[in-house]
């Protein structure tokens, strides 16, 4: 008997004496299975075993899918299968970064890898800011006692819940040359304008349309952080003479900070990966004006008749090593703004 | 316990592989898309043949065209494909499809009668694998609401001339919307393969002295000048090309009566038959000429069987029987498909239509057969011609939306065909 020659723990002791009958069967499969692994290892390594199945999911369809990338980043050619396809060390990045002048894209030889970088950062600035603004001003109004406060909650959690299809498919009638939004404008004596295919409005558009759809979320992240916050730190500033303002500054917003920091990596993750909504709302266009980093991978890999995985698997690389840039920069700002 | 459990186990696994070890009847997956409505009509040829034939059973699997443009090749790739599938990209799939010969009762009936397209499906160097059949072939021309020119007063150009321009299309299409306030004089398919008809209607050679792809000549650049040209005056649907991706279609705002000329081809007849009927006049007109000659571009859909198959026996009965000439013929007639087989040229084929409508458009497009240029049926055979279709379609867009100038364009198009052609060895 290996481990620290303590008694193996019984998972039935734990359980409470009016519920023990139900569980019978699935604890005695369970000691069936761990006790001797128990007894060899001891209890107190018994948390890898349990943490092992999340383990080899993640290995399974991140950690392999992932190096696997890596792999394909380095090779060439047009087949499927890695043992098919011959190695060409860093290439693929320098067909990438072959530019002569970064700024602009005419001037590389993937220039819509370039055009996709310098959407996506377009795009992640406005909406990561928008969703940010918008999802704390709306959660502190939904923070209040305001009539129908339940109604404005779901009203404004709904959008999550729909297909970003069926979100892009809504916004595109709306925004149609014959769309609702010229109809209104018309209403009041305006003009009609074809709104995506201007290329300033379009990615105004497909950055409202995406905060409309996911704010919802985020503003519920960020009433729970709200709600967290002790209403006697509000009493305290009230008896101290403190103004509306006041409190938001010096209570609400120091406390509401870890979770903003949530709310701030979440929406600058989804934001670095938005496709979907895009997608259908403008296909990228007009020309590649919306088109994404993702969308490039997503074309240069898979829909184009010759299908260059291993450029899009470098730009993948790309894009993911630049969100973990930026992710740890945001926790290292979080860090240090937690600890001043 | 643990015994009990080792055998419970063991007793599990031979049951479940029970019922596949006793199963005799052997079952076919399609891959298949619809146009119009020749998904219905195959399932009930198919019915027939299962009744004669009660040790097969054939499975439909209706996707998104774009799923048979994308997803398939990486199946096929990875061997997961299904028996057999309908499809377009003709000559770029063509590794992976079954060679029948073997397996058919009588190859000599598929070189006779598909003889001229059966080059389409094959590899490079290959002269006598019978892959499949084309379920129907296509040719590319435009459709005009013969009812808004009647109602602007203005004479069909085709009525007029046998030979009509694409810059009289479009005076007469402008003219016409203008009087009636319509949105769209023309469109035409966000495609590259209807772009190039236009193109070697005005000179576009598509292949160099050596044979490889080039868009670097004057004919090419003339009819990309105009078309990028119509976008930016109004003339073209200006949303279909720059605000999608992939392949886009105006086929709602034909049938809606808000589009004039719209260059389409000769699949659409189905569905305007049935969408349209006789709500007004539409009608195919022959396609505009220009100094390299008045051209639609060839083309269609095949089923093809898929090599990775399990049962090429079962494939090759099943299509047999599809292919045969009466069977082909009322699926030719029921779905208003041009047939692609010379028995049934031949013979001719009695559209199962009363709208006289469709008939004369169906017989406009068989009567262009003709009049193809000799470089359009090399590119439909070329087999990456969908590498050079789509980096014309996506770049022609940039230069729509000034991200490019025209003669950037034009380079970023042969730069993109070179850079695919080259990894792809």
């Amino acid at each position: 008997m290996g481990g620290s020659g303590r008694e193996p723990l019984r998972l039935l002791n734990l359980v409470e004496p009016i519920t023990r009958p139900l569980l019978l069967i699935p604890v005695a499969v369970v000691e069936f299975i761990l006790t001797p692994i128990q007894k060899r290892v001891g209890i107190d390594k018994m948390g890898y075993f349990f943490v092992l199945p999340n383990l080899l999911i993640f290995g399974i369809f991140v950690l392999f899918p992932m190096l696997l990338n890596f792999y394909y980043a380095m090779t060439g050619g047009t087949k499927l299968f890695p043992q098919d396809r011959p190695f060409v060390g860093l290439d693929n990045f320098a067909t990438l970064f072959d530019c002569e002048d970064f700024l602009s894209p005419n001037s590389c030889q993937e220039d819509l890898f370039w055009r996709g970088i310098s959407n996506t950062i377009q795009f992640v600035v406005f909406q990561v800011s928008g969703i940010v603004l918008f999802s704390l001003v709306t959660a502190l109004v939904l923070n209040r006692k305001i009539v129908a406060r339940g109604f404005f909650r779901s009203v404004f959690f709904y959008p999550v819940l729909l297909s970003p299809v069926v979100v892009a498919l809504i916004w595109k009638w709306v925004l149609q040359h014959e769309g609702l939004l010229n109809a209104i404008v018309e209403i009041f004596g305006g003009e009609s304008k074809r709104w995506l295919l201007d290329t300033n409005w379009a990615m105004f558009w497909v950055v409202f349309v995406s905060v409309w759809a996911l704010m919802g979320f985020y503003t519920l992240i960020l009433l729970a952080g709200l709600q967290s916050i002790p209403p006697e730190l509000y009493e305290a500033s009230s008896i101290d003479g403190a103004n509306h303002w006041q409190d938001f500054r010096f209570v609400t917003m120091p406390l509401l900070m870890p979770t903003m920091f949530v709310v701030l990596v979440l929406s600058l993750i989804r934001a670095v990966q938005m496709f979907d909504h895009i997608f259908v709302l403008t296909g990228g266009g007009p020309g590649t004006r919306t088109q994404l980093m993702v969308q490039y991978i997503y074309t240069t890999g898979f829909s184009n008749q010759i299908q260059l995985f291993g450029l899009s698997a470098a730009a993948s690389m790309v894009l993911g090593i630049s969100l973990l840039i930026l992710t740890l920069l945001q926790l290292r700002l979080g860090n240090q703004s937690s600890l001043a | 316990m643990r015994k009990i459990l080792a055998v419970m186990l063991i007793l599990s696994v031979l049951l479940s592989a029970m019922p596949a070890l006793s199963q005799d009847m052997v079952e076919l997956r399609i891959r298949w898309y619809d146009d119009g409505n020749e998904g219905e009509v195959l399932r009930d040829l198919l019915d027939r043949f299962q009744m004669d034939n009660p040790d097969i059973s054939v499975e439909i699997d209706t996707v998104p065209y774009r799923a048979i443009l994308e997803n398939l090749p990486l199946d096929l790739a990875a061997g997961e494909g299904p028996d057999m599938a309908r499809v377009t990209d003709l000559g770029g799939l063509a590794e992976y499809y079954l060679d029948m010969t073997p397996y058919l009762s009588d190859p000599a009936y598929w070189e006779e009668n598909f003889g001229p397209f059966l080059n389409w499906k094959r590899l490079p160097g290959d002269d006598s694998s019978i892959p499949g059949f084309m379920t129907q072939l296509t040719i590319t021309g435009p459709f005009i609401n013969r009812t808004l020119f009647e109602q602007a007063g203005i004479d069909v150009p085709s009525d007029m001339s046998d030979s009509v321009s694409w810059d009289e299309w479009a005076a007469a299409s402008v003219a016409v919307a203008e009087a009636l306030e319509i949105p769209y004089p023309m469109a035409m398919d966000r495609s590259g393969h209807r772009f190039a008809g236009p193109a070697i209607s005005s000179g576009a050679m598509y292949f160099d002295n050596m044979g490889h792809p080039t868009v670097m000549d004057e004919g090419f650049r003339d009819m990309a000048e105009r078309f990028v040209n119509w976008h930016l005056d109004g003339t073209m649907h200006p949303e279909m090309w720059p605000l999608s991706e992939g392949y886009a279609g105006a086929n709602e705002e034909f049938a809606n009566a808000e589009l004039v000329f719209y260059m389409s081809g000769s699949w659409q007849v189905g569905q305007f038959s049935e969408q349209i009927g006789d709500a007004f006049d539409w009608q195919t007109v022959p396609n505009p000429c220009g100094p390299g000659g008045c051209t639609g571009m060839p083309g269609g859909a095949a089923l093809v069987g898929i090599g990775a198959t399990e049962h090429p026996e079962e494939v090759a009965r099943v299509m047999e029987y599809l292919a045969s000439q009466d069977v082909l013929g009322e699926f030719a007639a029921r779905t208003l498909f041009i047939p692609a087989h010379a028995g049934l040229s031949a013979a001719g084929v009695d559209f199962d239509t009363d709208l006289q409508l469709a008939k004369d458009s169906l017989g406009v497009f068989v009567g262009q057969v003709g009049t193809l240029e000799q470089t359009a049926f090399d590119l439909q055979a070329y087999a990456f011609n969908r590498a050079l279709f789509d980096a014309t379609r996506d770049r022609l867009t940039q230069a729509m939306v000034g991200e490019l100038t025209l003669d950037e364009a034009i380079d970023r198009i042969q730069d993109d065909v070179d850079t695919a052609l080259a990894e792809q060895g």
